[in-house]
């Protein structure tokens, strides 16, 4: 990763941190200041659906033509993606305990997003149980592209088709408002783009260390 | 006259306090100062995280350097 692109992440970091506490938000009842809750658990789901992405393209490539280093980036990407989504269904459970009155409430957006995990929890048991590396490879990066193919109608259309109370889906009046904020959106693109970049950062770095694991593997099989 | 603006004034007030009333928000702690200790104790959080980020990656980076001079 280019240094330049992790000195951009630290700063976004820092500023949704400082500004996202700091600067003014709209005053709503029922919300009220939990409201700047939305930047820092809606960069979690755009983390994850980016990483989950960048892992269905690696899948992809590999099913085209075949290399080891895709196959482990795609499970990768999908790695940190999946810690991204946990990290959203919980900050989810938090908050939602203090708005909704209690953390698991069954909106559609909520189950969706809980369903999307355990089909990539699935994508890993997959993996594991899997002895030749090869059918490995091809099995998991078929199987991908079916759980990216699940994930997108699970968060992004079926709480639009219902009535969600996550903000942009359904008729709640006290959340309505917020996403169309100017104020917010200026913290909360740039917390976005600090978490997505966090998450290409720990992904490079997990690639690495497989990389060379993998290699210190085939050095000792020599011997 | 003056009676009646009187009643006016207070219909008026009475009418806000019923309805103007705006959501509640951490304004006495914001005010009291308090909020920039929660911005402290955050971000020193997220710097350790980072730094210690930092620092895994010059590792790898080193682990990677040792093998490629080992072949």
């Amino acid at each position: 990763m280019k240094t330049w692109l992790k000195v951009v992440c630290v700063v976004f970091l820092f500023y949704s941190v400082i500004g996202g506490l700091l600067l003014p938000v709209p005053r709503l009842a029922i919300v009220n200041e939990t409201i700047r809750g939305l930047y820092y658990h809606v960069p979690m789901w755009f983390g994850m659906v980016t990483m989950f992405a960048f892992s269905v393209y690696h899948s992809v490539v590999y099913l085209r033509k075949p290399s080891f280093g895709t196959d482990i980036k795609s499970q990768l990407y999908a790695n940190v993606g999946v810690m991204l989504g946990m990290l959203g269904i919980f900050t989810g459970m938090i908050w939602a305990n203090y708005t909704w009155g209690s953390p698991w409430h069954g909106d559609p957006k909520q189950n969706g997003a809980a369903i999307a995990l355990l089909v990539y929890f699935a994508y890993f048991i997959l993996r594991g149980s899997v002895e030749n590396e090869e059918q490995k490879a091809r099995l998991s990066a078929v199987y991908n592209v079916f759980a990216f193919v699940t994930m997108i109608p699970l968060i992004f259309v079926i709480p639009r088709m219902t009535s969600s109370m996550h903000p942009g889906n359904g008729g709640n009046p006290g959340f309505n408002m917020y996403d169309l904020d100017s104020q917010m959106r200026l913290v909360f693109y740039p917390a976005c783009i600090g978490w997505i970049l966090l998450g290409f950062w720990i992904a490079n770095l997990r690639i690495r260390i497989k990389l060379i694991e993998e290699t210190l593997l085939e050095t000792s099989n020599e011997k | 006259m003056k009676n009646k603006i009187a009643l006016c004034i207070a219909c008026f007030l009475l009418a806000n306090l019923a309805f103007g009333q705006e959501p509640e928000m951490a304004d006495t702690m914001r005010s009291e100062g308090k909020i920039y200790v929660l911005v402290a104790i955050i971000s020193t959080i997220l710097l350790g995280l980072l730094v210690y980020l930092f620092f895994i990656e010059r590792k790898v980076t080193k682990l990677e350097k040792l093998l490629s001079e080992k072949k």
